[in-house]
């Protein structure tokens, strides 16, 4: 197999003009929020340099290994053990349709559930520890990545099934997983989100450690800008790991039509 | 077409046997896990006290108003960045930046600013499904067709025209996906809020059936929370079949 080919860079504007689009508004939000902070003297609303300091004394001392790589430990395990089980799962029922049919209403309830009330839930069940919480992950990321798998496994491309089937090519994985993968990939951005909403949830549920946790009590301190420090901390998580998906998802379907430019 | 429903219907009995056997045999704590015939009981007997359709009403309207602003700010937003030349190039870091922020990092906020009461459960509402129909809406407006835009152009027709009978129609599958995938995340986001925070709804119900070590309560309110999840959804869906009837993609659907 060759590597994926760099798809041809189309010209653009100078690189001066692309930095003041990427740069522009966000440095005039910023600076507005200044503007209105330090003259408001609001409470609730520090300016952005005492959250800046906020932050880097909040984060970047022990809380990194007490409190923020145990959050990522779990969501990574939870979210890893929910693709198993789903892709696991969905290839099987989505090659079954008599399965399929029985399977769907079953799982479509399930997805419907807003992943959040599971805590309690699985707090009854399995307690309070780390593998509660993982559990939690799993159970709400489950659900999207399990619906795609078999809904892109049953659009498989019936001329392709049979010229596999001819040549007595590897149907597993290179028919099914790969002719799936795109809606595969939509189930895994989807259980993503809900992915980090649920880590943060089962922390702030019951814990004495963790992301939710930590921010929670800042809260409850009225410790503002902490506080602002730890929402602009889990935005930043959030953004880094929908770059992080866009890339493996880049490489997972450079074949597709969707990612030849 | 039959043959599938009566598959499905096999399959939700084969559901709630398992859950009625598992408990019943012993496998699961019975008071951790109780059978599937008392807690749809459970859910039969909530749905005769007037607190449960209070606090059905409460989420229902924090999700109905936060969703209905959303929607309603997501897509003139959406229509003029997408519109007004140069106006998508300098937004698109500033909303790429902030779209995938979860919406629960806001829950401290929320609780700082209104409490356990409906402005909680408005931000994270708004918040979230803002983000989804605003991209949709962006995705549609960028999808339009370059002849007709440029047949609109040489007939000189005015901008107000040329949003209503073009940029619309091209933009209003979009928009309805946004609507659909918004409304889902509305009502997510609605159950969090009263969960989490504690404003009035079924989510604080679940909080206290749970606190106070009511499981079956607590069992019955999830399956509640997923029946409506799913009419949500089916109501979205029906809407957007109504709207974009005239619609290749729904009229193709439709056996002639």
């Amino acid at each position: 197999m060759t590597e994926p080919q760099q798809a041809p860079r189309r010209p653009g504007a100078p690189l001066g003009v692309r930095l003041a689009r990427a740069l522009g508004l966000p440095v005039l939000l910023v600076l507005a929020w200044w503007a209105v902070s330090a003259t408001a003297r609001n409470f609730y609303a520090p300016t952005p340099d005492t959250v800046a300091r906020a932050f880097a004394e909040t984060w970047f001392g022990h809380r990194i290994a007490d409190d923020v790589l145990p959050s990522l430990g779990r969501l990574l395990a939870g979210y890893a053990l929910a693709a198993v089980l789903g892709i696991g799962l969905g290839v099987p029922v989505g090659l079954a349709p008599r399965l399929r049919a029985a399977a769907e209403p079953v799982l479509e309830f399930f997805r419907a559930i807003p992943p959040p009330v599971l805590v309690p839930l699985i707090m009854l069940l399995a307690g309070i520890d780390t593998a509660m919480k993982i559990l939690v992950i799993v159970s709400g990321c489950l659900w999207p990545i399990l619906l795609n798998t078999v809904e892109g496994v049953r659009a498989l491309d019936e001329v392709l099934t049979d010229t596999c089937r001819m040549y007595g090519i590897g149907r597993l994985r290179h028919l099914i997983i790969r002719g799936a993968s795109p809606q595969i990939m939509t189930g895994l951005r989807q259980a993503l989100s809900v992915g980090i909403i649920l880590m943060v949830i089962s922390e702030m549920f019951a814990s004495s450690s963790g992301l939710g946790f930590t921010i929670v009590l800042f809260q409850r301190g009225f410790q503002i800008p902490e506080m602002w420090s730890g929402i602009l901390l889990l935005g930043l998580i959030g953004f880094t790991l929908s770059v992080l998906f866009r890339w493996v998802e880049r490489r997972v379907l450079f074949w597709h039509w969707s990612h030849r430019a | 077409m039959v043959s599938r429903f009566w598959y499905g219907l096999a399959g939700l009995a084969v559901l709630l046997a398992v859950m009625e056997a598992v408990p019943r045999l012993g496998l699961v704590d019975p008071r951790f896990l109780p059978p599937a015939s008392r807690i749809l009981g459970e859910l039969g007997a909530l749905l005769a006290t007037p607190e449960l359709w209070a606090a059905l009403g409460e989420t229902m309207r924090g999700w109905g108003i936060g969703l209905a602003v959303a929607f309603t700010a997501a897509v003139a937003i959406g229509f003029v960045i997408g519109i007004v030349p140069g106006l998508r190039a300098a937004t698109h870091s500033t909303i790429e930046f902030l779209r995938p922020i979860p919406s629960v990092a806001l829950i401290p906020l929320a609780t700082l600013l209104f409490g356990a009461s409906l402005g909680s459960t408005l931000l994270l509402v708004i918040y979230a499904s803002f983000w989804q129909v605003l991209i949709q809406v962006l995705y549609g407006v960028a999808d339009l067709d370059t002849v007709a835009a440029d047949t609109a152009r040489a007939y000189r027709l005015g901008w107000w025209t040329r949003i209503r009978h073009l940029v619309w129609p091209t933009a209003l599958p979009y928009v309805m996906t946004g609507l659909r995938l918004g409304a889902t995340v509305a009502f997510i986001l609605a159950i969090t809020a009263e969960l989490v925070i504690g404003s009035p709804g079924l989510g604080l119900e679940i909080q206290l059936a749970q606190s106070s070590g009511a499981v079956t309560t607590v069992y019955a309110l999830v399956v509640l929370t997923g029946l409506i999840g799913i009419a949500v959804n089916l109501g979205v869906r029906l809407l957007e079949r109504r709207v974009l009837a005239w619609h290749p993609s729904v009229r193709g659907e439709v056996p002639a």
